[in-house]
């Protein structure tokens, strides 16, 4: 997706969102690696966080934050399922990666 | 609960037909901006008790509050920002107690906000409250947290008790080195609970208080019902809301939100006033640096050529107070003294405004940089640090004359 079409999505989704403004209204872009991102996530906060810190942060920045959440917050997750996440944040909300989307 | 959110989009007006704040989403200093992502995910949202707040995360609720709101002198309660690290504690004045011990408090006291009001002096302060991140979200790199813009502040009269007169009657030991703050707040999962400490010196300093109002009103829960620290002067972080727990301790406090995080490289941005917390590489960000802020005209905005127009805004330090704001119409070549509104305390902002009549068609560059009375300046280059504090960048804001 382009960052024209990215922006464009992410316009049309927030008005949407706008009917109703809460957390259910956030969602990340589809990709391999999703439903474990939204389970092991939103176990403590809201996923606007990702996007949030989007579009800057290249593998190691998420790698870090992510290794963070395990080791001081306390995230409950296996290696598995940290490399599938970081993994899953690169590849969308990476530096590099398209505009982010939130559809 | 009406909990409608509104998109904070590229044109002015969108869902609803409330008029989107601009400068959200205005380029600051050297064309630095909020990333992408911060600005697809944040919208208008209106917490309980407040009005609609540009919401940056919803749980824990991060919001800022739109910078049109300073051109008042004191920021309404509930437009005020909010930040919380976890969820905002429910608590009811009748059962709230504060407990002070420690082992250099020489007696352990616990009181009700009854007894609170009963037997201590109230005091009052106007002082800034601002997020040690605010502005993050306009450093170039960008660095990871909240992506703040430029509204994770407020000022304020704060009004309560001095922490000094709790913590003589409660008795303060020789041994005494930090006094250390923890409220009703609770970590998510084993994560470390959100606790501060204060250099004794700091804690005993006579404007440093338990506040139970902000602008002659109960705190908002979601800025620390029914009691937080204010310390004037240092950011937000060691002004912790919703307090039930004081410890005199004999030692540093080196819990995570002490030690690891809220730090900035030694040295970096002058020396540390808080000795106990230094270590070899860091030192906590303590006192706010000197800074500025063009409230009005929204940046961006158009002007009318041959027509004058007031700018105004704020500037506001660490307590020592403002000495002059300048301005400069021509990048900076040449500065101008702007207007300095009544100074309502040290620890106050100070509203300023400058009045210029923008000639000709095209783009009018304004610039603004406050000097604090004690000699301070704001920083004409970003100093880039790994938490992305203390962003006081002169600000830059175009116009567009027609």
């Amino acid at each position: 997706m382009s960052r024209k079409l990215g922006a464009a999505a992410a316009l049309a989704l927030s008005i949407v969102a706008a009917a109703q403004a809460d957390e259910s209204s956030v969602a990340l872009a589809p990709g391999e690696g999703l439903e474990r991102v939204q389970a092991a996530c939103a176990m403590c906060h809201s996923l606007d966080y990702i996007v949030m810190n989007s579009p800057f942060q290249d593998r190691a920045g998420w790698e870090k934050t992510v290794t963070k959440m395990v080791k001081v917050m306390g995230a409950p997750l296996t290696a598995e399922d940290t490399a599938a996440i970081v993994a899953y944040l690169d590849a969308r909300y990476g530096k590099v990666a398209p505009a982010p989307s939130t559809q | 609960m009406d909990r409608r959110g509104f998109l904070l989009g590229t044109s002015g007006t969108l869902a609803g037909g409330l008029l989107v704040p601009r400068i959200v989403l205005a380029a600051g200093a050297d064309g630095e901006a909020l990333p992408a992502g911060t600005l697809a995910s944040s919208v208008l949202d209106a917490l309980p008790g407040k009005r609609p707040l540009i919401k940056r995360t919803f749980r824990p609720p991060n919001y800022e509050t739109p910078v049109e709101v300073f051109r008042e002198a004191y920021t309404p309660n509930d437009a005020f920002y909010v930040r919380w690290h976890s969820a905002v504690p429910e608590l009811a004045l009748a059962d709230w107690r504060l407990r002070i011990a420690g082992p250099a408090a020489q007696t352990p006291r616990e009181y009700s906000h009854a007894e609170i009001l009963r037997r201590f002096k109230w005091h009052e302060v106007a002082a800034v409250n601002q997020c040690s991140g605010n502005r993050r979200g306009l450093f170039s790199p960008h660095v990871p947290g909240v992506q703040w813009g430029y509204g994770a502040m407020g000022n304020a009269v704060w009004g309560g008790v001095r922490l000094k007169d709790l913590l003589e009657d409660a008795g303060i030991a020789t041994a005494a080195v930090e006094v250390v703050a923890n409220g009703a707040d609770a970590p998510m999962l084993t994560g470390p609970d959100f606790v501060k400490s204060l250099p004794m010196w700091k804690a005993l300093d006579p404007d440093t208080l338990l506040a139970f109002e902000m602008n002659g009103a109960p705190l908002p829960s979601s800025n620390g019902f029914p009691a937080r620290l204010v310390v004037p002067g240092w950011t937000a972080t060691y002004w912790i809301k919703s307090v039930t727990d004081v410890t005199v301790s004999d030692k540093a406090f080196d819990g995570f939100w002490m030690k690891t995080a809220y730090r900035v490289p030694k040295g970096m941005f002058g020396a540390s006033d808080f000795d106990s917390q230094d270590t070899e590489q860091n030192s906590p960000i303590t006192s706010i640096k000197v800074n500025s802020l063009i409230v009005g005209p929204a940046p961006g905005s158009a002007l009318a050529a041959g027509r004058r127009v007031e700018v105004t805004g704020i500037a506001w330090d660490g307590g020592s107070g403002i000495r002059v704001v300048e301005v400069s119409l021509d990048g900076g070549a040449t500065w101008r003294k702007a207007k300095l509104g009544r100074d309502l305390g040290r620890y106050s902002w100070r509203q300023w405004r400058y009045d210029f009549e923008p000639k000709a068609a095209g783009t009018a560059t304004v610039l603004a940089r406050a000097v604090a009375r004690d000699g301070a300046t704001q920083a004409e280059k970003l100093v880039h640090n790994p938490a992305g504090y203390h962003h006081n960048l002169v600000q830059r804001a175009d116009y567009h004359v027609a």
